[in-house]
Protein backbone atom coordinates (compact mmCIF):
# COMPACT_ATOMS: atom_id res chain seq x y z
CA UNK A 1 0.00 0.00 0.00
CA UNK A 2 2.70 2.19 1.14
CA UNK A 3 4.69 1.38 -1.98
CA UNK A 4 1.73 2.22 -4.56
CA UNK A 5 1.14 5.52 -3.10
CA UNK A 6 4.56 6.42 -3.22
CA UNK A 7 4.05 5.44 -7.26
CA UNK A 8 0.75 7.12 -7.68
CA UNK A 9 2.32 10.28 -6.07
CA UNK A 10 5.41 9.80 -8.59
CA UNK A 11 3.15 9.94 -11.28
CA UNK A 12 1.02 12.40 -10.28
CA UNK A 13 4.57 15.17 -9.89
CA UNK A 14 5.59 13.64 -13.36
CA UNK A 15 2.71 14.54 -14.96
CA UNK A 16 2.43 18.17 -13.32
CA UNK A 17 5.96 18.83 -15.13
CA UNK A 18 4.95 17.01 -18.79
CA UNK A 19 1.58 19.46 -18.29
CA UNK A 20 3.51 22.85 -18.31
CA UNK A 21 5.24 21.55 -20.75
CA UNK A 22 2.72 21.24 -23.00
CA UNK A 23 0.90 24.19 -21.90
CA UNK A 24 3.94 26.31 -22.71
CA UNK A 25 4.08 26.46 -26.85
CA UNK A 26 7.44 28.90 -26.77
CA UNK A 27 9.30 26.65 -23.88
CA UNK A 28 8.42 24.02 -26.49
CA UNK A 29 9.18 25.28 -29.25
CA UNK A 30 12.61 26.34 -28.28
CA UNK A 31 13.71 23.10 -26.49
CA UNK A 32 13.31 21.24 -29.87
CA UNK A 33 14.56 23.76 -32.26
CA UNK A 34 18.15 23.65 -29.98
CA UNK A 35 19.56 20.25 -31.10
CA UNK A 36 18.90 20.77 -34.67
CA UNK A 37 20.86 23.77 -34.54
CA UNK A 38 24.10 21.27 -32.73
CA UNK A 39 22.87 18.11 -35.35
CA UNK A 40 22.39 20.35 -38.20
CA UNK A 41 25.08 22.81 -38.07
CA UNK A 42 27.53 21.60 -36.39
CA UNK A 43 27.63 18.29 -36.94
CA UNK A 44 27.02 18.78 -41.03
CA UNK A 45 29.93 21.28 -41.51
CA UNK A 46 32.28 18.85 -39.52
CA UNK A 47 30.62 15.76 -41.77
CA UNK A 48 31.36 18.18 -45.21
CA UNK A 49 34.68 18.96 -43.92
CA UNK A 50 36.13 15.41 -42.96
CA UNK A 51 33.05 12.61 -44.40
CA UNK A 52 34.11 9.54 -43.52
CA UNK A 53 38.06 10.19 -43.38
CA UNK A 54 38.55 9.34 -40.23
CA UNK A 55 36.86 6.47 -40.31
CA UNK A 56 33.49 6.91 -39.36
CA UNK A 57 30.75 9.06 -39.89
CA UNK A 58 30.45 12.57 -38.28
CA UNK A 59 26.78 13.37 -38.57
CA UNK A 60 26.56 10.08 -36.79
CA UNK A 61 29.11 10.81 -34.31
CA UNK A 62 26.74 14.19 -33.52
CA UNK A 63 23.27 13.17 -33.73
CA UNK A 64 24.72 10.53 -30.55
CA UNK A 65 26.59 12.46 -28.58
CA UNK A 66 23.72 15.23 -29.09
CA UNK A 67 21.24 13.14 -28.74
CA UNK A 68 22.80 11.92 -25.20
CA UNK A 69 23.98 15.19 -23.81
CA UNK A 70 19.94 16.98 -24.56
CA UNK A 71 18.34 14.46 -22.57
CA UNK A 72 21.02 14.48 -19.95
CA UNK A 73 21.52 18.03 -19.92
CA UNK A 74 17.73 18.83 -20.39
CA UNK A 75 16.72 16.59 -17.34
CA UNK A 76 19.33 17.86 -15.20
CA UNK A 77 18.71 21.75 -15.45
CA UNK A 78 15.02 20.76 -15.62
CA UNK A 79 15.21 20.43 -11.88
CA UNK A 80 15.55 24.11 -11.71
CA UNK A 81 12.14 24.06 -11.47
CA UNK A 82 12.89 22.76 -7.56
CA UNK A 83 13.89 26.35 -6.72
CA UNK A 84 11.67 27.48 -9.07
CA UNK A 85 9.02 26.24 -7.00
CA UNK A 86 11.10 27.09 -3.90
CA UNK A 87 10.77 30.60 -4.91
CA UNK A 88 7.02 30.49 -6.25
CA UNK A 89 6.94 29.08 -2.61
CA UNK A 90 4.77 25.93 -4.28
CA UNK A 91 7.52 23.66 -2.67
CA UNK A 92 6.12 23.98 1.04
CA UNK A 93 2.63 22.41 -0.68
CA UNK A 94 4.55 19.43 -1.56
CA UNK A 95 7.52 19.05 1.51
CA UNK A 96 4.08 19.16 3.65
CA UNK A 97 3.02 16.29 1.90
CA UNK A 98 2.76 12.96 4.00
CA UNK A 99 5.49 11.60 1.51
CA UNK A 100 8.78 10.57 1.39
CA UNK A 101 10.93 13.27 0.00
CA UNK A 102 12.75 10.52 -2.46
CA UNK A 103 9.34 10.75 -4.15
CA UNK A 104 9.13 13.97 -4.49
CA UNK A 105 12.65 13.94 -6.24
CA UNK A 106 11.97 10.86 -7.91
CA UNK A 107 8.11 12.58 -9.04
CA UNK A 108 10.77 15.26 -10.49
CA UNK A 109 12.88 13.14 -12.49
CA UNK A 110 10.36 11.11 -14.17
CA UNK A 111 8.49 14.68 -14.76
CA UNK A 112 11.70 15.95 -16.67
CA UNK A 113 12.55 12.85 -18.20
CA UNK A 114 9.00 13.53 -19.47
CA UNK A 115 9.80 16.84 -20.60
CA UNK A 116 13.32 15.75 -22.24
CA UNK A 117 11.52 13.13 -24.86
CA UNK A 118 9.72 15.15 -26.88
CA UNK A 119 13.03 16.87 -27.58
CA UNK A 120 14.70 13.16 -27.91
CA UNK A 121 11.59 12.39 -30.38
CA UNK A 122 12.12 15.77 -32.55
CA UNK A 123 15.74 14.53 -32.65
CA UNK A 124 15.48 10.87 -33.77
CA UNK A 125 13.25 12.31 -36.28
CA UNK A 126 15.26 14.74 -37.47
CA UNK A 127 18.20 12.57 -37.54
CA UNK A 128 16.48 10.39 -40.22
CA UNK A 129 15.46 13.62 -42.10
CA UNK A 130 19.10 14.08 -42.71
CA UNK A 131 19.84 10.87 -43.79
CA UNK A 132 21.33 8.98 -40.97
CA UNK A 133 20.65 5.95 -40.99
CA UNK A 134 18.66 3.87 -37.72
CA UNK A 135 17.72 0.04 -37.95
CA UNK A 136 15.08 -0.50 -35.36
CA UNK A 137 17.17 -2.60 -32.90
CA UNK A 138 19.36 1.14 -32.74
CA UNK A 139 16.16 2.83 -32.36
CA UNK A 140 15.13 0.76 -29.70
CA UNK A 141 18.33 1.04 -28.26
CA UNK A 142 18.49 4.70 -28.34
CA UNK A 143 15.18 5.03 -26.64
CA UNK A 144 16.35 2.46 -23.53
CA UNK A 145 19.64 4.52 -22.99
CA UNK A 146 17.91 7.66 -23.72
CA UNK A 147 15.80 6.83 -20.32
CA UNK A 148 18.16 5.71 -18.96
CA UNK A 149 20.45 8.77 -19.06
CA UNK A 150 17.65 11.45 -18.70
CA UNK A 151 17.50 9.97 -15.12
CA UNK A 152 20.69 10.20 -14.73
CA UNK A 153 20.69 13.61 -15.70
CA UNK A 154 17.65 13.90 -13.35
CA UNK A 155 19.93 13.04 -10.79
CA UNK A 156 23.16 14.64 -11.36
CA UNK A 157 20.93 17.62 -11.52
CA UNK A 158 19.27 17.14 -8.09
CA UNK A 159 22.84 17.20 -6.78
CA UNK A 160 24.06 19.98 -8.21
CA UNK A 161 21.01 22.19 -7.01
CA UNK A 162 21.34 21.08 -3.45
CA UNK A 163 23.98 23.24 -2.90
CA UNK A 164 22.51 26.25 -4.90
CA UNK A 165 20.41 28.76 -3.22
CA UNK A 166 18.23 30.57 -6.33
CA UNK A 167 17.34 30.20 -9.50
CA UNK A 168 19.86 32.77 -10.46
CA UNK A 169 22.71 30.74 -8.90
CA UNK A 170 21.64 27.68 -10.64
CA UNK A 171 21.16 29.52 -14.08
CA UNK A 172 24.83 30.98 -13.63
CA UNK A 173 26.36 27.27 -12.42
CA UNK A 174 24.87 24.82 -14.97
CA UNK A 175 26.07 26.12 -17.87
CA UNK A 176 29.64 26.63 -16.06
CA UNK A 177 29.15 22.67 -15.11
CA UNK A 178 27.72 21.33 -18.94
CA UNK A 179 30.11 23.45 -21.44
CA UNK A 180 33.26 22.30 -20.43
CA UNK A 181 31.83 18.37 -20.50
CA UNK A 182 30.50 18.91 -24.06
CA UNK A 183 33.83 18.31 -25.30
CA UNK A 184 35.36 16.50 -22.37
CA UNK A 185 32.44 13.92 -23.45
CA UNK A 186 32.80 14.15 -26.85
CA UNK A 187 29.23 15.62 -27.90
CA UNK A 188 30.92 16.23 -31.20
CA UNK A 189 34.26 15.43 -31.45
CA UNK A 190 35.78 11.66 -30.90
CA UNK A 191 38.00 11.47 -27.52
CA UNK A 192 39.77 8.77 -28.35
CA UNK A 193 43.02 10.26 -27.83
CA UNK A 194 43.42 13.43 -25.23
CA UNK A 195 46.35 14.70 -23.70
CA UNK A 196 46.46 13.59 -19.94
CA UNK A 197 45.28 17.18 -18.68
CA UNK A 198 42.29 16.78 -20.71
CA UNK A 199 41.68 12.91 -19.92
CA UNK A 200 41.48 12.96 -16.20
CA UNK A 201 38.43 15.87 -16.00
CA UNK A 202 36.63 13.67 -19.42
CA UNK A 203 36.87 10.47 -16.99
CA UNK A 204 35.18 13.12 -13.98
CA UNK A 205 32.50 14.02 -16.43
CA UNK A 206 29.30 12.38 -15.64
CA UNK A 207 28.35 13.27 -19.56
CA UNK A 208 31.27 10.80 -20.59
CA UNK A 209 29.45 8.02 -19.50
CA UNK A 210 26.07 9.30 -20.66
CA UNK A 211 27.38 9.69 -24.57
CA UNK A 212 29.39 6.52 -24.71
CA UNK A 213 26.68 4.75 -23.63
CA UNK A 214 24.14 5.50 -25.73
CA UNK A 215 27.00 5.18 -28.88
CA UNK A 216 28.11 2.10 -26.95
CA UNK A 217 24.61 0.58 -27.87
CA UNK A 218 24.25 2.59 -31.03
CA UNK A 219 26.64 1.01 -32.51
CA UNK A 220 26.98 -2.13 -31.14
CA UNK A 221 27.54 -4.24 -34.22
CA UNK A 222 29.10 -1.67 -36.62
CA UNK A 223 32.36 -1.13 -38.11
CA UNK A 224 32.47 2.07 -36.77
CA UNK A 225 32.53 0.63 -33.05
CA UNK A 226 36.42 0.77 -32.45
CA UNK A 227 36.55 4.15 -33.79
CA UNK A 228 34.04 5.79 -31.87
CA UNK A 229 33.16 3.72 -28.35
CA UNK A 230 35.42 4.25 -25.58
CA UNK A 231 33.88 1.31 -23.54
CA UNK A 232 31.67 -1.37 -23.64
CA UNK A 233 27.87 -0.20 -22.47
CA UNK A 234 28.20 -2.60 -19.25
CA UNK A 235 31.07 -0.81 -18.31
CA UNK A 236 29.44 2.19 -18.96
CA UNK A 237 26.16 1.17 -16.77
CA UNK A 238 28.11 0.22 -14.00
CA UNK A 239 29.51 3.69 -13.44
CA UNK A 240 26.13 5.08 -14.31
CA UNK A 241 24.01 2.93 -12.11
CA UNK A 242 26.00 3.41 -8.79
CA UNK A 243 26.51 7.21 -9.71
CA UNK A 244 22.73 7.56 -10.33
CA UNK A 245 21.94 6.37 -7.00
CA UNK A 246 24.72 8.22 -5.24
CA UNK A 247 23.68 11.70 -6.72
CA UNK A 248 19.91 11.30 -6.21
CA UNK A 249 20.61 10.36 -2.21
CA UNK A 250 23.10 12.73 -1.61
CA UNK A 251 21.55 15.37 -3.48
CA UNK A 252 17.70 14.75 -1.76
CA UNK A 253 19.13 14.62 1.27
CA UNK A 254 21.31 18.03 1.11
CA UNK A 255 18.13 19.53 -0.42
CA UNK A 256 16.17 18.74 1.84
CA UNK A 257 17.80 19.73 4.85
CA UNK A 258 18.70 23.22 2.81
CA UNK A 259 14.78 23.40 2.83
CA UNK A 260 14.10 22.92 6.36
CA UNK A 261 17.45 24.08 8.42
CA UNK A 262 17.44 27.92 6.98
CA UNK B 1 -0.87 6.20 3.07
CA UNK B 2 -1.10 3.09 5.72
CA UNK B 3 2.56 3.50 7.30
CA UNK B 4 2.18 2.65 10.96
CA UNK B 5 2.56 6.31 13.12
CA UNK B 6 5.10 6.19 15.82
CA UNK B 7 2.81 5.54 19.04
CA UNK B 8 2.05 8.84 20.46
CA UNK B 9 4.09 10.50 23.43
CA UNK B 10 2.90 10.72 26.46
CA UNK B 11 5.67 12.13 28.83
CA UNK B 12 5.04 15.50 28.74
CA UNK B 13 2.93 17.36 31.23
CA UNK B 14 -0.45 17.77 29.69
CA UNK B 15 -3.40 15.03 28.37
CA UNK B 16 -3.10 14.44 24.60
CA UNK B 17 -6.91 14.38 24.37
CA UNK B 18 -7.54 17.32 25.84
CA UNK B 19 -4.52 19.14 23.74
CA UNK B 20 -3.96 18.76 19.88
CA UNK B 21 -0.81 21.34 20.15
CA UNK B 22 1.35 20.50 23.17
CA UNK B 23 4.52 22.96 22.45
CA UNK B 24 7.56 23.05 25.25
CA UNK B 25 10.74 25.66 24.94
CA UNK B 26 10.71 25.75 20.82
CA UNK B 27 13.59 27.59 19.91
CA UNK B 28 14.80 28.92 16.24
CA UNK B 29 17.36 30.52 15.55
CA UNK B 30 17.83 31.37 11.45
CA UNK B 31 21.29 30.64 10.15
CA UNK B 32 23.85 33.58 10.57
CA UNK B 33 21.02 35.16 12.59
CA UNK B 34 22.37 37.09 15.59
CA UNK B 35 18.91 36.74 17.47
CA UNK B 36 16.22 33.55 17.80
CA UNK B 37 13.44 34.21 15.58
CA UNK B 38 10.93 31.95 18.05
CA UNK B 39 12.66 31.92 21.74
CA UNK B 40 11.55 29.63 23.43
CA UNK B 41 7.85 29.88 23.31
CA UNK B 42 5.54 27.12 25.20
CA UNK B 43 2.01 26.85 24.70
CA UNK B 44 -1.02 24.09 24.48
CA UNK B 45 -3.73 24.18 21.77
CA UNK B 46 -6.92 21.94 22.98
CA UNK B 47 -9.13 20.19 20.69
CA UNK B 48 -11.50 21.70 18.63
CA UNK B 49 -10.16 25.12 19.87
CA UNK B 50 -9.86 28.33 17.64
CA UNK B 51 -6.39 29.24 18.69
CA UNK B 52 -4.91 32.72 17.39
CA UNK B 53 -1.30 33.38 17.70
CA UNK B 54 -0.83 37.34 17.33
CA UNK B 55 1.96 39.47 17.19
CA UNK B 56 3.87 42.47 14.93
CA UNK B 57 5.59 41.27 11.73
CA UNK B 58 8.53 39.44 12.46
CA UNK B 59 7.44 38.11 15.60
CA UNK B 60 7.79 34.85 14.95
CA UNK B 61 4.42 33.31 14.03
CA UNK B 62 4.88 31.97 10.44
CA UNK B 63 8.34 30.69 12.13
CA UNK B 64 6.17 29.23 14.82
CA UNK B 65 3.87 27.56 11.58
CA UNK B 66 6.90 26.84 9.39
CA UNK B 67 8.12 24.82 12.60
CA UNK B 68 4.65 23.10 13.40
CA UNK B 69 3.93 22.38 10.24
CA UNK B 70 7.19 20.36 9.65
CA UNK B 71 8.49 22.44 6.43
CA UNK B 72 11.25 24.29 8.81
CA UNK B 73 13.18 21.64 11.16
CA UNK B 74 13.60 23.78 14.83
CA UNK B 75 17.14 24.92 16.38
CA UNK B 76 15.67 23.29 20.30
CA UNK B 77 12.84 22.02 21.85
CA UNK B 78 10.09 19.75 21.20
CA UNK B 79 6.09 19.94 19.39
CA UNK B 80 3.24 17.08 19.44
CA UNK B 81 0.22 18.11 16.68
CA UNK B 82 -2.31 15.51 17.60
CA UNK B 83 0.57 13.02 20.03
CA UNK B 84 3.14 12.72 17.08
CA UNK B 85 5.96 14.23 17.86
CA UNK B 86 7.52 16.50 14.91
CA UNK B 87 11.23 15.44 15.10
CA UNK B 88 10.29 11.36 14.93
CA UNK B 89 7.33 11.20 13.15
CA UNK B 90 6.86 14.28 10.45
CA UNK B 91 4.74 11.81 8.16
CA UNK B 92 1.88 11.14 10.88
CA UNK B 93 1.89 15.08 11.87
CA UNK B 94 1.71 15.96 7.59
CA UNK B 95 -1.40 13.59 7.88
CA UNK B 96 -2.96 15.42 10.77
CA UNK B 97 -2.62 18.75 9.58
CA UNK B 98 -3.57 21.12 6.69
CA UNK B 99 -2.28 24.43 5.79
CA UNK B 100 -3.09 27.68 4.22
CA UNK B 101 0.28 29.67 3.70
CA UNK B 102 0.69 33.25 4.12
CA UNK B 103 1.51 32.61 0.75
CA UNK B 104 -0.38 31.02 -1.80
CA UNK B 105 1.22 28.11 -2.56
CA UNK B 106 -0.39 26.65 -5.67
CA UNK B 107 1.13 26.07 -9.37
CA UNK B 108 -0.29 28.65 -11.42
CA UNK B 109 0.11 26.86 -14.80
CA UNK B 110 -2.29 24.26 -13.37
CA UNK B 111 -5.96 24.06 -13.37
CA UNK B 112 -7.66 24.86 -10.21
CA UNK B 113 -8.82 20.87 -9.89
CA UNK B 114 -4.98 20.08 -10.86
CA UNK B 115 -3.30 21.38 -8.09
CA UNK B 116 -6.19 19.68 -5.83
CA UNK B 117 -5.95 16.30 -7.96
CA UNK B 118 -2.08 16.33 -6.83
CA UNK B 119 -2.96 17.11 -3.19
CA UNK B 120 -5.37 14.00 -2.83
CA UNK B 121 -3.08 12.17 -4.51
CA UNK B 122 0.05 13.06 -2.61
CA UNK B 123 -2.09 12.96 0.60
CA UNK B 124 -2.85 9.05 -0.37
CA UNK B 125 -6.88 10.15 -0.70
CA UNK B 126 -6.90 8.66 -4.24
CA UNK B 127 -5.15 6.72 -7.08
CA UNK B 128 -3.31 8.43 -9.22
CA UNK B 129 -5.29 9.08 -12.84
CA UNK B 130 -4.52 11.80 -15.39
CA UNK B 131 -7.58 13.27 -16.29
CA UNK B 132 -10.55 14.41 -13.75
CA UNK B 133 -13.54 12.47 -15.34
CA UNK B 134 -10.97 9.01 -14.59
CA UNK B 135 -10.74 9.95 -10.88
CA UNK B 136 -12.86 7.64 -8.40
CA UNK B 137 -16.33 9.07 -7.97
CA UNK B 138 -15.56 9.98 -4.53
CA UNK B 139 -12.97 12.20 -5.21
CA UNK B 140 -15.43 14.05 -7.95
CA UNK B 141 -18.00 14.47 -5.30
CA UNK B 142 -15.79 15.86 -3.25
CA UNK B 143 -14.44 18.32 -5.29
CA UNK B 144 -17.73 19.62 -6.77
CA UNK B 145 -18.56 20.08 -2.69
CA UNK B 146 -16.03 21.80 -1.76
CA UNK B 147 -15.78 23.72 -4.56
CA UNK B 148 -19.75 24.62 -4.46
CA UNK B 149 -19.67 26.10 -1.15
CA UNK B 150 -17.04 28.37 -1.83
CA UNK B 151 -18.91 29.35 -4.88
CA UNK B 152 -15.55 28.71 -7.19
CA UNK B 153 -17.07 25.48 -9.26
CA UNK B 154 -17.15 27.64 -12.55
CA UNK B 155 -13.42 28.33 -12.24
CA UNK B 156 -11.66 24.68 -11.55
CA UNK B 157 -11.02 23.87 -14.33
CA UNK B 158 -9.37 26.94 -15.11
CA UNK B 159 -5.75 28.25 -14.86
CA UNK B 160 -4.92 29.51 -11.21
CA UNK B 161 -2.52 32.54 -13.32
CA UNK B 162 -6.37 33.67 -13.81
CA UNK B 163 -7.76 33.93 -10.69
CA UNK B 164 -8.21 36.68 -8.27
CA UNK B 165 -6.22 37.08 -4.71
CA UNK B 166 -9.66 36.11 -2.70
CA UNK B 167 -10.42 32.65 -5.36
CA UNK B 168 -7.00 31.74 -4.98
CA UNK B 169 -7.73 31.70 -1.18
CA UNK B 170 -10.77 29.83 -1.53
CA UNK B 171 -8.98 26.84 -3.68
CA UNK B 172 -6.07 27.11 -1.15
CA UNK B 173 -8.93 26.18 1.32
CA UNK B 174 -10.85 23.57 -0.71
CA UNK B 175 -7.09 21.76 -1.31
CA UNK B 176 -6.18 22.27 2.41
CA UNK B 177 -9.82 20.60 3.68
CA UNK B 178 -9.36 17.77 0.92
CA UNK B 179 -7.97 15.49 3.39
CA UNK B 180 -10.15 15.61 6.60
CA UNK B 181 -6.97 17.85 8.90
CA UNK B 182 -7.62 17.25 12.09
CA UNK B 183 -5.11 20.52 12.83
CA UNK B 184 -5.85 23.04 10.70
CA UNK B 185 -3.02 26.30 10.60
CA UNK B 186 -3.92 29.36 8.93
CA UNK B 187 -1.46 31.47 8.30
CA UNK B 188 -2.75 34.83 8.07
CA UNK B 189 -5.51 33.66 5.65
CA UNK B 190 -7.17 37.18 5.15
CA UNK B 191 -4.64 39.08 3.80
CA UNK B 192 -4.70 40.86 0.61
CA UNK B 193 -8.17 40.31 0.73
CA UNK B 194 -11.46 42.46 0.19
CA UNK B 195 -13.71 42.83 3.05
CA UNK B 196 -16.58 41.21 1.09
CA UNK B 197 -14.03 38.32 0.65
CA UNK B 198 -12.78 38.86 4.23
CA UNK B 199 -16.13 37.75 5.68
CA UNK B 200 -17.12 35.23 3.19
CA UNK B 201 -13.64 33.61 4.08
CA UNK B 202 -14.53 33.72 7.65
CA UNK B 203 -18.13 32.54 6.92
CA UNK B 204 -17.07 28.78 5.47
CA UNK B 205 -14.62 28.77 7.52
CA UNK B 206 -16.61 29.05 10.97
CA UNK B 207 -19.15 26.15 8.96
CA UNK B 208 -15.96 24.09 8.53
CA UNK B 209 -15.48 24.25 12.18
CA UNK B 210 -18.77 23.45 13.26
CA UNK B 211 -18.75 20.60 10.84
CA UNK B 212 -15.43 18.80 11.33
CA UNK B 213 -14.70 20.50 15.31
CA UNK B 214 -11.28 21.25 13.75
CA UNK B 215 -8.62 22.33 15.59
CA UNK B 216 -7.94 25.76 14.46
CA UNK B 217 -4.37 27.84 14.98
CA UNK B 218 -4.25 31.64 13.38
CA UNK B 219 -1.96 33.76 12.78
CA UNK B 220 -3.64 37.00 11.34
CA UNK B 221 -3.11 41.01 11.41
CA UNK B 222 -6.33 41.75 12.09
CA UNK B 223 -7.69 41.66 15.72
CA UNK B 224 -11.16 41.70 15.15
CA UNK B 225 -10.76 38.17 13.33
CA UNK B 226 -9.75 37.13 16.81
CA UNK B 227 -11.86 38.38 18.92
CA UNK B 228 -13.69 34.99 18.15
CA UNK B 229 -10.77 32.82 19.43
CA UNK B 230 -11.43 30.73 21.90
CA UNK B 231 -7.94 31.90 23.10
CA UNK B 232 -5.00 34.24 22.25
CA UNK B 233 -1.67 34.18 22.57
CA UNK B 234 0.72 37.39 21.31
CA UNK B 235 4.35 37.13 20.71
CA UNK B 236 6.85 39.70 20.28
CA UNK B 237 10.43 39.13 19.61
CA UNK B 238 9.59 36.09 19.52
CA UNK B 239 8.31 35.43 23.03
CA UNK B 240 5.18 35.33 24.27
CA UNK B 241 3.78 38.27 26.22
CA UNK B 242 0.19 37.34 26.72
CA UNK B 243 -2.26 34.65 26.66
CA UNK B 244 -5.27 33.82 27.15
CA UNK B 245 -9.04 34.19 26.06
CA UNK B 246 -9.99 37.54 24.24
CA UNK B 247 -12.05 38.43 26.88
CA UNK B 248 -9.41 37.84 29.72
CA UNK B 249 -6.21 39.41 27.83
CA UNK B 250 -8.79 42.79 27.43
CA UNK B 251 -9.68 42.75 30.82
CA UNK B 252 -5.90 42.19 32.19
CA UNK B 253 -4.82 45.42 29.93
CA UNK B 254 -8.01 47.41 29.46
CA UNK B 255 -11.14 49.14 31.20
CA UNK B 256 -14.58 49.52 29.68
CA UNK B 257 -15.08 53.32 30.53
CA UNK B 258 -17.79 56.06 31.06
CA UNK B 259 -17.50 59.11 28.46
CA UNK B 260 -19.35 62.15 29.72
CA UNK B 261 -19.78 65.97 29.43
CA UNK B 262 -21.37 69.10 29.91
CA UNK B 263 -22.09 72.64 28.65
CA UNK B 264 -21.08 73.60 32.31
CA UNK B 265 -17.28 71.67 32.43
CA UNK B 266 -16.27 73.52 35.79
CA UNK B 267 -19.66 72.29 37.30
CA UNK B 268 -19.35 68.62 36.46
CA UNK B 269 -15.57 69.06 37.44
CA UNK B 270 -16.26 70.22 40.74
CA UNK B 271 -18.64 67.82 40.91
CA UNK B 272 -16.78 64.70 39.95
CA UNK B 273 -14.22 65.76 42.34
CA UNK B 274 -16.53 66.19 45.24
CA UNK B 275 -17.86 63.09 44.68
CA UNK B 276 -14.57 60.94 44.47
CA UNK B 277 -15.06 59.57 40.99
CA UNK B 278 -11.96 59.46 39.43
CA UNK B 279 -11.53 60.69 35.92
CA UNK B 280 -9.34 62.22 33.59
CA UNK B 281 -10.00 64.38 30.58
CA UNK B 282 -9.50 63.93 26.96
CA UNK B 283 -10.86 66.84 26.80
CA UNK B 284 -14.32 64.71 27.41
CA UNK B 285 -14.56 63.40 31.21
CA UNK B 286 -13.46 59.57 31.09
CA UNK B 287 -14.24 57.91 33.79
CA UNK B 288 -13.17 54.35 34.45
CA UNK B 289 -15.91 51.49 35.39
CA UNK B 290 -14.25 48.87 37.31
CA UNK B 291 -16.53 48.99 40.28
CA UNK B 292 -19.71 50.78 39.14
CA UNK B 293 -21.86 50.01 36.69
CA UNK B 294 -22.52 52.79 34.14
CA UNK B 295 -26.52 53.29 35.28
CA UNK B 296 -25.51 54.15 39.13
CA UNK B 297 -22.32 56.27 37.96
CA UNK B 298 -24.77 58.49 35.79
CA UNK B 299 -27.54 58.26 38.34
CA UNK B 300 -24.69 59.54 41.14
CA UNK B 301 -24.45 62.73 38.22
CA UNK B 302 -26.33 65.93 38.72
CA UNK B 303 -24.67 68.48 36.27
CA UNK B 304 -26.75 68.11 33.66
CA UNK B 305 -24.94 66.08 30.98
CA UNK B 306 -24.91 66.83 26.73
CA UNK B 307 -22.97 63.41 26.22
CA UNK B 308 -22.96 60.24 27.24
CA UNK B 309 -21.45 57.13 25.83
CA UNK B 310 -19.22 53.78 27.33
CA UNK B 311 -16.58 52.54 25.37
CA UNK B 312 -15.93 48.51 25.86
CA UNK B 313 -11.78 48.28 24.62
CA UNK B 314 -11.50 45.74 21.74
CA UNK B 315 -8.70 43.48 21.66
CA UNK B 316 -6.99 45.95 19.54
CA UNK B 317 -6.56 48.33 22.08
CA UNK B 318 -5.24 45.09 24.57
CA UNK B 319 -2.81 44.16 21.85
CA UNK B 320 -1.31 47.34 21.30
CA UNK B 321 -0.95 47.85 25.32
CA UNK B 322 0.96 44.55 25.08
CA UNK B 323 3.42 45.87 22.85
CA UNK B 324 4.32 49.17 23.81
CA UNK B 325 5.21 47.28 27.26
CA UNK B 326 6.66 44.47 26.13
Amino acid sequence: MIAAGELHSVLALAQRDLTKLLRDRARLITTVIFPFIFIGALGGTLSASFGRAPGFDFLTLTFTGVYAQTLFQSTAMGMISLVIDRENDFSQELFIAPVSRYTIIAGRILGETLVALPQALAILAFGLVIGIHISLPQLAGLIGTGIIVAFFGGAFGVLVLAFLNNQRAANQIFPFIFLPQFFLAGVFTPIQVLPWYLEIPSRIAPLRYAVDFVRGVFYAGTSDYDHVVLQDPVANFAVIGPAFLVCLVIGTFFFVRAERNR
Amino acid sequence: MTAAAAPARTDLDLPLDVDTIVVRDLVKRYRGAELNAVDGISLNVRAGELFALLGPNGAGKTTTISILTTTLAPTSGVALIGGHDLATDPSAVRRTVGIIFQKPSLDLNLTAEENVRLHAILYGLFPYRPFFQLMPIGYRDRVRELSAILGIEREMFKAVKTFSGGMKRKLEIVRSLMHRPRVLFLDEPTSGLDAASRRALWDYLREVRADTKATVFLTTHYLDEAEDADRICILDKGRIVAEGTPAAVKQDLTHEYLVVDAADRDALRRELTARGIGHRETPLFEIPLDHVGAHALLKSIDTPLVTVRTVAPSLEDAYLKVLARS
